[in-house]
């Protein structure tokens, strides 16, 4: 844990700049001050202020966005927010499971074991899965950090739990991803065969097609 | 300056037998999704009007190789594990040996030059002999273009 993280963590404990920085980050892209103080129910002056410490702190990051109409007297671009690419976390007492996990995949890769990591990715999701058993899939996966939304009629998940560990073995990572929610939706009831590999840049690799539909 | 890659995948059969077919079925929608990806610069091509013809070579026909060009390291990463090219990366076992060397190979080249076949085997090799550094490294040990050209010997390609 650094004093960095700790402070931008602690920024979020304003409700003001927490439903800002939600609101900003569930958008997946850019967002306009505007916008953002609408979702939030502040002013836009209110916004600017927050969604800015939120920069600083490095939990978003800014830029600027032309007017959608060029040439003279369209306008100042206008001040935009996305979510930062680096993570924040703190344990106390300290714990780092990302350089063990790596350690491991690193012989997973080593020995070949793939497919046995899969399997187990796969019983480990379906135990996950009956354990949510009575939510929906939608509500699995969120409290799991998927950050799931739909898209023409099926999920797609903005967020990648294990980021930093797919950076380093996107193979291995992804496709016990992919067994880890077939799993889950086994594990839930629903059909396995929803989930699919499906990568999109900065998104996660998976996404669930229509139910009953493949 | 520009990335370039090559891999050479050990052949679990000829490319024309059977077992490759569904693989080389996969080739053209592959290739043509690699060619519109962003910051696609180049690739090697057997024909113009085959697509599905792999790359001809003196190293052995076991191997098949793969050469491209990208404008960074981003643009190579999100054709290679952020797109449809990722549920072929996962088959791989079905038409490929495993193999514990070394089987691709990234190195800069300056924009507008376009790399030769001989150059890219002999940066894997270089690769295989001696680990990565700025003149051939992989994904996993990357060198950035800066730090390839800051050092004199980069810019003699080893022929």
């Amino acid at each position: 844990m650094t004093e960095d993280d700790l402070d931008a963590l602690a920024l979020l404990q304003d409700p003001v700049r927490r439903s800002l920085y939600e609101v900003v980050a569930g958008r997946g892209g850019e967002v306009g001050r505007q916008e953002a103080a609408e979702a939030a129910g502040v002013s836009r002056t209110l916004a600017g202020h927050h969604l800015d410490k939120l920069v600083e702190a490095g939990l978003l990051e800014s830029g600027f966005r032309r007017p959608e109409r060029g040439g003279p007297g369209s306008g100042r671009p206008a001040k935009v927010y996305r979510r930062a690419p680096g993570e924040r976390s703190v344990s106390v007492p300290p714990r780092d499971y990302v350089t063990l996990a790596a350690v491991l995949a690193g012989v997973v890769d080593e020995v070949g074991a793939e497919e046995r990591a899969e399997r187990a990715a796969r019983a480990e999701g379906e135990r996950l899965g009956r354990q949510g058993r009575g939510r929906t899939v939608e509500e699995v996966l969120r409290e799991r950090g998927y950050e799931p939304y739909g898209e023409a009629g099926g999920l797609r998940m903005r967020n990648c739990p294990f980021h930093v560990l797919s950076g380093e073995h996107p193979l291995l990572v992804c496709s016990m991803n992919l067994a880890l929610c077939q799993g889950l939706l086994d594990g839930l009831g629903d059909d396995p065969g929803r989930a699919r590999l499906d990568p999109r840049p900065g998104e996660c690799c998976v996404a669930l097609s229509k139910t009953n539909e493949h | 300056m520009h990335l370039a890659e090559l891999n050479a995948a050990h052949l679990r059969a000829p490319i024309d037998s059977a077992e490759l077919a569904e693989f080389v079925a996969l080739l053209e929608p592959i290739n043509a999704l690699a060619d519109r990806s962003p910051g696609f610069v180049w690739r090697m091509k057997e024909s113009e009007d085959d697509p599905t013809a792999t790359i001809r070579h003196d190293y052995g026909d076991h191997l098949l190789i793969n050469f491209s060009v990208w404008e960074d390291r981003d643009s190579l990463w999100d054709f290679v594990y952020r797109s449809r090219h990722l549920e072929l990366l996962r088959r791989r076992r079905e038409w490929f040996h495993r193999v514990m060397e070394p089987y691709a190979v990234m190195w800069w080249v300056p924009e507008g030059t376009l790399p030769s076949l001989a150059e890219g085997m002999a940066r894997l090799e270089r690769l295989k002999a001696e680990g990565p550094g700025p003149e051939a490294f992989t994904f996993k040990d990357f060198y950035d273009s800066s730090e390839a050209a800051s050092l004199p010997a980069a810019a003699e390609a080893r022929k």
